[in-house]
């Protein structure tokens, strides 16, 4: 026969105090956890979204990140008449692009961060078609302006539109904002190819990656195996959502990591928090218990009672610390990218999935510290704890 | 003391109920110590930094060269003792994720500048006349158990098509500075200016300089930069500190996040042990009572209820302690690389110890002053 719920309910209740320490211990927990898991998803999610299924990036064999990477503009024109590259009237959708960082100070500490500039070619909207231009225009080919990510502007000193900043060698107007939707291209700068380059002491025949948009995502694996096997050229070809989350891949093990260790410390001791609170409650109710007990309610039935009194704390505890998290949900922060040195804007990023997770997590934390009471509760023998004071 | 039997007794009272405070008091002050730790890796590069050292690098950007001429031009500013050029190698061991700094360096004066960092004579001379030679940090040869005599090979895609380029491990430096950085790879400068395209030979990434005073190092900066203003190479010299510093606000918001999380920990805490000291004197109202009665004052009881707290605090705090030092230097070793090297500090001890002190103080201040105000007659009647 089970012990009717309520009983838990108005219990709790009316040991409130001593079951907020167990609520707040699993909800610190839960929010730790959650917070971290959603910082590392955040940087992945915006990396990730920076590629496209239907994009290949093409870089030096070997290169692992742009910032390593090298074509020329011989290889340039071998790629551009490879197959599976989708053509426009005006060519082949293919963007050869400068990659460099400058240092601009953040607007938030004022200290330098390295933002991301990068030479594009002129039909880049084209080729990343989930890029529009916000505010102002696109920058005109061949002339020193430049167009800054809707993240950049918000975040670097002086990258407002129709300001004038030095980079390189050259001082450019800022004509346009763009929209990223959030990807790390937020956080960058673009300007000609043909003059950021130069701008920097780079040779204008030189680039660091090219990205060609391609009929269909289908066509990936005939441009690659041409690619790959064209004996004037000695590139990689990936697929550029692959790229970008292999980019992620540092920074996010990183905070996985330490976020998964502090959160499994914390969870030993909201453990210890719940046992201690549910051990107490066992003490104080001896005589209930025992009186239970009496009226004919098995053991099994105390047990199960009390662990669902402390899933119903972990439950309590869990929803709290998610919706303490919550508001982070969306806010930016920004952090520096371990594998290209670029400072990359991005936002806590809490979905659905997360907080049932973290709810998860609680649960587990209560069933933990509920069963070793519940079974003490059962187990107390009944003619002692009634004859108790 | 001649009550500390009393207050063992009551410790021991509830058995599973003392554990439990003590067991998630040591988690806490555990957590928050290694939290303290890893802060601490975060900013250390800038705190280790020589005050009598600047980097010049190019005001364009970090990755940008400069020509190696600039080299003797500064040597020859007033102030400056030794002069070291440094490049960006960027190769890769094995697997992309091994990263770790590559420094090609200048055999001459790299000992005179970072001079910290320390490798045995006879295997610097080793080094020095192999052009294939390469130091690598004690922390970094540890971490790919590598030993003097291997050979290390990295691919690199930087100049031009990607290569694989061998060194043999001549020595391993290690850093006086407790904490400093033991990750580099160093190579030679020689070695590497044959290898790259032309365009790159007579290029250096960047300068570190060492000065004859720290007070000068305001001056003979604006004298470095001014000297290249208006140059195709402009230069931007910086301390050290002020150099990495940059680095590590770049890295994001790491200090605050931190700070957040051992302030949650905290938090926690004083009030798991604040309720469970509260839960401990309200059962034993009675026994108090009786103790005022018999002529114990108020303020003995205060004592006699701070006293139990604090013995659970510095327990838990001792063994919370005693697991951050053994356990930080084995997280420390398996997250090598992905870290910087994680050094307790006898501050961060300290300040656990302190932390320890206060909650328990906190903790039982509480229900100390309720059982000092408590009327003897009300305390007694009650059941």
């Amino acid at each position: 026969m089970a012990i009717p719920l309520i009983y838990n309910f108005r219990s709790v209740k009316s040991r409130w105090a001593s079951a907020i320490v167990a609520v707040v211990g699993i909800g610190g927990t839960v929010g730790v956890f959650v917070a971290m898991l959603s910082l590392a998803r955040g940087f992945k999610a915006t990396l990730v979204s920076s590629g496209s299924p239907d994009n290949a990036i093409i870089m030096r064999a070997g290169a692992t990140s742009e910032m390593t990477g090298g074509v020329t503009i011989d290889t340039l024109k071998v790629i551009q008449d490879e197959p599976g590259i989708a053509r426009s009237a005006d060519g082949p959708l293919v963007t050869a692009e400068v990659v460099l960082v400058a240092p601009i100070p953040l607007i938030s500490t004022g200290t330098d961060a390295n933002v991301e500039v990068r030479g594009v070619s002129k039909n880049v909207l084209e080729i990343r078609k989930n890029i529009k231009i916000a505010e102002g225009r696109m920058f005109t080919p061949g002339l020193a302006e430049i167009v800054v990510g809707k993240n950049a502007t918000a975040s670097y000193a002086g990258l407002t539109l129709g300001n004038t900043i030095s980079l390189g060698s050259v001082r450019w107007k800022i004509v346009g904002i763009f929209d990223a939707g959030g990807s790390a291209f937020d956080s960058d700068v673009w300007g000609d190819a043909h003059l950021i380059g130069p701008a920097f002491n780079r040779p204008d025949i030189y680039f660091q990656s090219i990205t060609a948009h391609l009929t269909s995502p289908a066509a990936f694996q005939q441009l690659k195996d041409a690619a790959t096997t064209d004996p004037r050229l000695n590139v990689d070809v990936t697929r550029e959502i692959d790229y970008y989350s292999k980019q992620s891949s540092r920074l996010t093990t990183l905070i996985t990591v330490l976020g998964g260790l502090v959160a499994a410390v914390m969870a030993i001791g909201a453990v210890f928090g719940a046992l201690n609170t549910m051990y107490s409650a066992v003490a104080e109710r001896g005589r209930e218990i025992a009186t239970m007990r009496a009226l004919g309610f098995g053991g099994p039935s105390v047990v199960f009672s009390f662990v669902v009194e402390a899933l119903f704390i972990a439950f309590v505890g869990g929803l709290v610390g998610c919706v303490a998290v919550l508001p982070l949900n969306g806010l930016t922060t920004g952090a520096m990218n371990l594998q290209t040195f670029s400072h990359v804007a991005f936002a806590f990023r809490i979905s659905p999935e997360l907080l049932v997770k973290g709810i998860v997590f609680a649960l587990s934390m209560g069933l933990v510290g509920g069963f070793l009471p519940a079974l003490r509760a059962a187990r107390m023998p009944v003619a002692t704890a009634l004859r108790e004071l | 003391m001649k009550f500390s039997r009393l207050i063992f007794a009551n410790l021991f009272r509830k058995k599973i109920r003392l554990l439990l405070t003590i067991g998630s008091f040591a988690i806490a002050l555990f957590l928050f110590t290694f939290l303290a730790v890893v802060r601490s890796a975060f900013s250390r590069g800038t705190d280790l930094a020589g005050a009598d050292r600047l980097v010049v690098i190019n005001r364009v950007g970090l990755i940008n060269t400069m020509p190696l001429a600039y080299g003797d031009k500064i040597r020859q500013i007033h102030g400056v003792k030794f002069v070291t050029h440094n490049n960006w190698f960027g190769g890769v061991y094995q697997d992309e994720k091994n990263f770790f700094p590559q420094f090609v360096i200048d055999p001459e004066n790299q000992r005179q500048v970072m001079t910290e960092m320390r490798v045995p004579d006879d295997q610097w001379k080793n080094f020095a006349s192999d052009r294939q030679g390469a130091i690598a940090g004690r922390n970094l040869a540890k971490r790919f158990h590598w030993k003097v005599g291997d050979r290390i090979p990295l691919q690199n895609a930087l100049y031009g098509p990607t290569k694989t380029w061998e060194f043999n491990l001549d020595g391993i430096y290690t850093n006086d500075k407790e904490g400093g950085d033991e990750s580099q790879f160093w190579l030679q400068w020689n070695y590497f200016y044959e290898n790259v395209p032309t365009v790159i030979k007579g290029q250096a990434g960047w300068w570190v300089l060492k000065l004859d005073s720290p007070d000068d190092a305001v001056r003979v900066g604006r004298t470095i930069d001014s000297n290249f203003a208006n140059s195709s190479y402009e230069t931007k010299t910086e301390t050290e500190s002020a150099f990495q510093a940059s680095f590590a606000k770049q890295l994001g918001n790491i200090q605050l996040l931190i700070t957040t999380i051992g302030s949650v920990v905290f938090f926690t805490l004083l009030l798991v042990t604040g309720n469970t000291m509260a839960i401990s004197i309200r059962e034993r109202t009675g026994e108090l009572a009786v103790l005022k009665a018999i002529g114990f004052s108020g303020r003995f009881v205060l004592f006699f209820v701070l006293a139990e707290s604090l013995v659970i605090a510095l327990i838990g705090g001792l063994i919370g302690l005693g697991l951050a030092i053994l356990a930080i230097p084995v997280v420390g070793a398996n997250l090598n690389g992905l870290l910087p090297p994680l050094l307790l500090s006898a501050t961060a001890l300290g300040m656990g110890v302190v932390l320890a002190v206060f909650v328990g103080v906190a903790s039982g201040l509480l229900p100390g002053i309720g059982a000092m105000r408590l009327r003897v007659v009300d305390a007694l009647r009650r059941v």
